[in-house]
């Protein structure tokens, strides 16, 4: 139970970054190496923000929650305009491109904000024991053992990412802006035939996918700490839901991250995060040789 | 009027279309004759521009729209029906016309119209794309380029594997719209079905002009015809 709790946690901030990730992939069949340092980059830049707003630490909190994806988001957008461009969207020469921005990143973070893991204070913080229900003498009993708890900001955070998650499904499925974005994916070439401006569907592509990494970093920063290298693990997580799930298939990416959450918390519990991890991994061999289009993906594009 | 002025044009290094010219004036039914192969689609592709141009200009109305980004011809006022259809195929019917729309900027007006051209669509505006059969695909690939409120309408093939009756219902439409002066180039295989439409037939081999001749002449000389396409 408990285990499941620390599983949603993971859970529901890997279904934000590995949604972004497969935003990108599905729209712009771009593999974007330098994910997770976006993800990076919004922690530490909620440290930052949160550092340098006064007043109680949920202010500092909600300015960052605001400010850290956006300015990572209009960062990727750049990186788009500038660097992806430039190399046409060429498969290889993206990745190569990735890379670069990943290492630039990466370096440029440990030059200014340097080698520290910096926490952020939730803002707010309360334990809340959890009831446990067992069959007593005379029926269901409820009662509350030592140790089952967890906290409200840890709540918050699985209640967060689902609004968010949601919010994505409807800008793709019911505003004009989603169907520009679907359209694109579907016949890229097609939809520059019928006025839609794939530059710009590109840039803002990139940019909401650099955004929700940056989110689910903020809305982890209070439990993890912020760290120039952290983004190597959401990077590979993200990696293998999306490859679970089934490349560029939303709802696909959302189960298969509630599956590998899930199952990375219950098992780093009772085993050990490296057993977890080589499960996944093992698990991603699996869905590429017995069901390549992943588990929720429709076949072969 | 659309005009292309000794175009030259390609994929990447190799080139496709040499020198290519060719006009179409508002009202007129101007086919593309050529093997496969000979650069019809392309010829196409590279009006909308799709593929970059290495020399030459496509002028729609005397604007050089060459000039332009690709996502900014079809609001000039041209409608392309594709080769194959290429309809966003997990979008709904009506989304496939909305994009039409706001290509063209156009209104529910011009909705309506398009879809009183073609009513079994309007009973299925809700059902994906992919899931029309093959016929009421190119009656939405037309609909849709029929959205944009074209003045130059481009058709690649559109009666490829068609049933006769189909046939006969997209060449309804063609004569509607160039009854209302719209200009039409039409890519097309079948020679009979190019003779009964066309004002005139311009023949194309390995990306250049051949001749261009009206279609009176060739019903009147089908001989034209196997010389200039070899069969
Ligand atoms: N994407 C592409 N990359 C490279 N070459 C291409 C591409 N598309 C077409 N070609 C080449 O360009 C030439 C002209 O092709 P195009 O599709 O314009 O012919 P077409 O006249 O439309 O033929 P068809 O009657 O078979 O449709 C062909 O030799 C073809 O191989
Ligand atoms: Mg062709």
């Amino acid at each position: 139970m408990l285990a499941s709790l620390e599983g949603a946690v993971t859970a529901a901030v890997l279904a934000l970054t590995a949604i972004g990730l497969s935003l990108v992939f599905g729209v712009m069949r771009v593999v974007n190496v330098a994910h997770g340092e976006f993800f990076m980059l919004g922690a530490v830049l909620a440290w930052w923000v949160a550092s340098h707003v006064g007043g109680p630490p949920a202010v500092g909190f909600v300015a960052a929650l605001v400010i850290a994806p956006l300015a990572v988001g209009a960062l990727a957008a750049l990186a788009d305009m500038t660097v992806l461009k430039r190399v046409a969207y060429d498969p290889e020469r993206t990745i190569v491109a990735t890379i670069g921005i990943l290492y630039i990143l990466q370096q440029v973070t440990l030059m200014t904000y340097g080698p520290e893991a910096r926490p952020v204070e939730a803002p707010f913080n309360t334990r809340l024991a959890l009831p446990w229900v067992e069959w007593g003498e005379g029926g269901i009993q409820l009662y509350w053992p030592w140790g089952l708890s967890t906290t409200s900001y840890k709540l918050f955070v699985i209640g967060a990412a689902a609004a968010v998650l949601v919010g994505v499904w409807l800008l793709m499925a019911r505003t004009r802006i989603g169907l520009l974005m679907r359209a694109t994916q579907l016949d890229r070439e097609m939809a520059l035939a019928f006025g839609i401006p794939v530059e710009r569907v590109y840039a803002m592509v990139f940019g909401i996918g650099g955004a929700l990494a940056a989110l689910g970093a903020v809305l982890i920063v209070p439990i993890q700490q912020a760290h120039y290298l952290m983004g190597g693990d959401p990077l590979l997580l993200s990696f293998i839901v999306v490859i679970i799930g089934g490349l560029g298939s939303l709802p696909g990416t959302v189960a298969a991250a509630v599956l590998i959450g899930l199952s990375d918390g219950i098992i780093s519990v009772f085993f050990s995060p490296t057993l977890a991890k080589i499960l996944a991994t093992l698990l991603v061999a699996l869905v590429l040789v017995f069901r390549p289009q992943g588990l929720f993906g429709t076949g072969a594009k | 009027m659309l005009e292309l002025d000794k175009i030259n044009a390609g994929y990447g290094r190799a080139q496709i279309l040499r020198d290519l010219s060719l006009s179409v004036a508002p009202g007129e039914i101007l086919c593309l004759l050529g093997r496969n192969g000979a650069g019809k689609t392309t010829t196409m592709k590279a009006i909308m521009g799709l593929l970059p141009l290495m020399s030459g200009a496509v002028r729609l109305e005397g604007r050089e729209i060459s000039k332009l980004p690709a996502h900014k011809v079809a609001g000039c006022g041209i409608g392309y029906i594709p080769q194959g259809r290429r309809l966003f195929g997990e979008l709904t019917v009506a989304q496939n016309l909305e994009i039409g729309l706001r290509a063209g900027g156009s209104g529910r007006e011009v909705l309506e119209d398009a879809l009183d051209l073609f009513p079994r669509l309007r009973e299925r505006m809700h059902q994906r794309a992919q899931t029309l059969s093959g016929g009421e695909q190119q009656m939405l690939a037309t609909a849709r380029a029929l959205c944009v409120r074209p003045r130059i309408l481009l058709l690649d093939e559109p009666t490829e594997g068609l049933q006769p009756s189909m046939i006969a219902a997209i060449r309804d439409v063609i004569g509607v719209m160039r009854d209302r002066g719209v200009g039409i180039l039409l890519v097309e295989q079948r020679i009979d079905a190019v003779l009964s439409v066309a004002d005139r037939v311009a023949f194309i081999e390995n990306g250049r002009n051949l001749e261009t001749l009206e279609a009176e002449a060739l019903r009147r000389d089908h001989r034209l015809i196997e010389t200039h396409l070899g069969v």
